[in-house]
């Protein structure tokens, strides 16, 4: 099996030491990542704003860097998603079809398509996660608030195979952070709000450390976090499970 | 002022905000739990969409059958091609039948039509009977929401307003009191009228009848009381048979406010013998909706506002933020369809999280449909230099390695070393309530060549 890393571009210069927890995890779990030196973005950012036709480039490149591995996986839930979803723009080559059905999620690929659960990690804190939109109900990580289907989730499957790990339920179990990319700009007062309830929810909910699947929520909650000095930490679920604490 | 400004301002008042967010939410939850209590519910949601599909893909045919079923019932139909045309024959309606006195059931169509202030400049009066939407007309707002229209303000804010209108005394927001004073000053007003209008949820090809849902019953005593009934639908309301009412009634009131069912689904087959009944279909932009193919599925809409009670946005923003007759997500999908341009900032107010095309009865894809009028939009509306320049040239920048990494690399080095107050400045609307990440000392790329190096 040949896994080809995906590390998006905001991880890639802003959070390095998530996408080393994902290549160690992944080793960890016995498998062959290689690294493709020269990727660089989804293109998600132009699309979700409306520029589509000028992320051709950078979709194809993404197609370029990983049409020889047979999965690919990110820490990213929402850049996953964006592959899988968007990439509809290029013409659907085998290279492009092959791309788009094989690339993962990190929990999605560790718990589907490697059947694990049992990471053997340990991190004794109290956890609350944050189920990133694009992560449930665009990739269906997990079972939703709106729909009625039967409970699931991949990343909670995960972390409570963590020893010492404490999972906390939240009040509203999967709302918005607020963070939606450029809208956390262009709609900068509701997008703060939004941050702030879900922040004030983990911490009413007796939570020390804040997790989830894709960091770009993360990168929003903590920007929040560190700005109001509040009692909380920030971590991807990859530097969880692969930490032996 | 676009949504985005409009939502600052609402956010000023947080107290307000949580109170309204707290109040969809709470709506929000009741749907929940009435869902649960329905087996098979994800199975009536595909039914639904199936059965509207179908409508869509076969209006001409569905529209004309309702048309002769109505007829044979006794029914005038009239056929209005716009916003105007409708209000032209609502009004002759009257004039024909010496009407000056109207009271009015929830209709968003009408809404829509600006059919109040129409007729009002023809010396009509309406009154709008369900509670909510006589609450903003004393007002003088729109709603800001279709099912609860009055959502936006506080019992208080009603106490003031119906001192100043209905001659109540203070009651610190009573809400029996209230209500039961609105419930007399609308009794003299139905017994007045001499026509109701009322709005359509489903009009059945098969039977040529129609069936609007009401909780306050207004429709009905309207309808029942005066000698002339209009009945104002757009042409989308049509479900095929009568039978189908099983799916669609079971899935509305549960979405809109979590009840089992709406207090009265009241049909109307027929006039009542010595009165008259008036259906005006209107079309109003939806046949060129129903044109655009990745669009088509906004008009399966049967207006329940689960989108709205949802919505992360809607609950704090507030509807009126929205500026269009339908607010929320599925507003935020139709209006666009109607006016490109005056609408073009609603499709961004959105993170696209996706919760209303889950919540929605009738499986609309809310937000992908959002995702797809931003792209129209960007070609067709002059977009802000800045935001327009930096996606462009990001365009550019992430499609080229080495381009990427040189623009990563000043990026870092720019934040680490940059004074605070230069990172910090009033340009970086990111900086204003949140702080940048911590730069770290390399980036990932460096982190793995170093270690392939060592290896």
């Amino acid at each position: 099996m040949k896994v080809g890393l995906f590390i998006p571009c905001y991880i890639n210069q802003l959070y390095p030491q998530v996408g080393i927890a994902t290549l160690e995890l992944l080793e960890k779990l016995g498998l062959n990542v290689d690294y493709p030196m020269g990727q660089t973005c989804c293109g998600q950012p132009l699309g979700n704003s409306g520029y589509e036709n000028d992320s051709k480039g950078i979709c194809s490149l993404f197609v370029e860097n990983f049409k020889a591995y047979d999965y690919i996986v990110g820490p990213s839930g929402s850049c996953v998603y964006h592959v899988k979803k968007h990439f509809d723009i290029l013409e659907q080559t085998e290279d492009v079809k092959r791309v788009r059905k094989n690339t993962y999620e990190l929990c999605q690929f560790i718990h589907d398509v490697l059947g694990k659960t049992d990471l053997g990690a340990s991190f004794p804190y109290k956890v609350g996660i944050h189920k990133s939109c694009h992560g449930l109900r665009g990739l269906r990580l997990g079972s939703c608030s709106e729909r009625m289907d039967a409970h699931y989730s991949t990343e909670e499957d995960l972390l409570k195979n963590v020893k010492g790990l404490e999972l906390k339920t939240l009040k509203r179990v999967d709302e918005c952070c607020g963070f939606g990319g450029t809208f956390s700009v262009f709609e900068e007062a509701i997008s703060v709000k939004m941050g702030n309830d879900r922040i004030r929810d983990h911490i009413d909910s007796d939570v020390e450390v804040i997790t989830g699947a894709d960091h770009s929520c993360l990168m929003h909650l903590e920007g929040l976090i560190n700005r109001n000095k509040q009692p909380l930490r920030v971590m991807h679920i990859a530097e969880i499970l692969n930490s032996s604490m | 002022m676009a949504h985005a400004d409009e939502a600052a301002i609402f956010n000023k008042d947080e107290e307000k905000v949580d109170w309204h967010d707290k109040a969809l939410w709470f709506v929000r939850q009741k749907r929940d739990k009435s869902a649960h209590n329905v087996k098979g519910w994800e199975t009536l949601r595909n039914l639904a969409s199936a059965i509207k599909a179908n409508v869509m893909s076969n209006l001409d045919n569905y529209l004309i059958q309702f048309e002769e079923n109505a007829q044979k019932n006794g029914i005038t139909v009239h056929w209005a091609v716009d916003a105007d045309e409708h209000n032209k024959i609502v009004h002759s309606i009257l004039q024909q039948t010496n009407v000056k006195k109207v009271v009015k059931s929830k209709s968003m169509l009408t809404e829509e039509c600006h059919l109040n202030p129409y007729l009002e400049a023809h010396g009509i009066e309406v009154v709008d009977t369900d509670l909510g939407e006589r609450i903003v007309q004393l007002a003088k707002e729109p709603p800001s929401h279709i099912v609860l229209p009055a959502i936006h303000k506080t019992k208080e804010e009603v106490d003031v307003l119906f001192q100043k209108h209905l001659g109540t005394k203070p009651s610190h927001g009573d809400p029996q009191y209230l209500t039961n004073e609105a419930r007399k000053h609308l009794r003299d007003k139905f017994l007045k009228a001499d026509a109701a209008i009322t709005g359509v949820n489903f009009a059945i090809a098969n039977t040529g009848g129609i069936v609007v849902c009401t909780n306050e019953g207004n429709a009905d005593m309207g309808a029942h009381l005066a000698k002339v009934h209009i009945a104002c639908m757009g042409m989308e309301k049509l479900i095929p048979e009568e039978k189908h009412l099983g799916i669609f009634l079971r899935l509305l009131a549960r979405s809109a406010t979590g009840q089992p069912i709406t207090t009265y689904s009241s049909h109307f087959n027929k006039p009542a013998s010595g009165t008259e009944m008036h259906i005006i279909i209107v079309d109003n932009g939806r046949t060129e909706q129903l044109s655009r193919e990745d669009f088509r599925a906004s008009l399966h809409c049967i207006r329940c506002g689960a989108c709205m009670n949802t919505c992360p946005i809607y609950r704090r923003s507030g509807g009126h933020s929205y500026k269009a007759t339908i607010p929320g997500p599925i507003g935020s999908i139709l209006s666009p369809g109607k006016d490109l341009t005056k609408h073009s900032d609603l499709p961004f107010a959105s993170t696209l999280c996706g919760s209303c095309s889950d919540v929605c009865p009738v499986k609309i894809n809310i937000h992908e449909q959002l995702y797809k009028w931003r792209q129209i939009i960007t070609k067709n509306v002059p977009q802000p230099v800045v935001k327009k320049t930096i996606l462009k040239m990001a365009g550019r920048v992430l499609a080229n390695t080495k381009l990427y990494d040189f623009a990563g690399k000043s990026a870092r080095f720019m934040l680490k070393y940059a004074p605070r107050w230069v990172v910090y400045s009033k340009l970086n609307t990111w900086g204003k309530a949140r702080d940048l990440p911590e730069i770290k000392d390399g980036n990932f790329d460096q982190w793995y060549k170093k270690r392939q190096r060592h290896e």
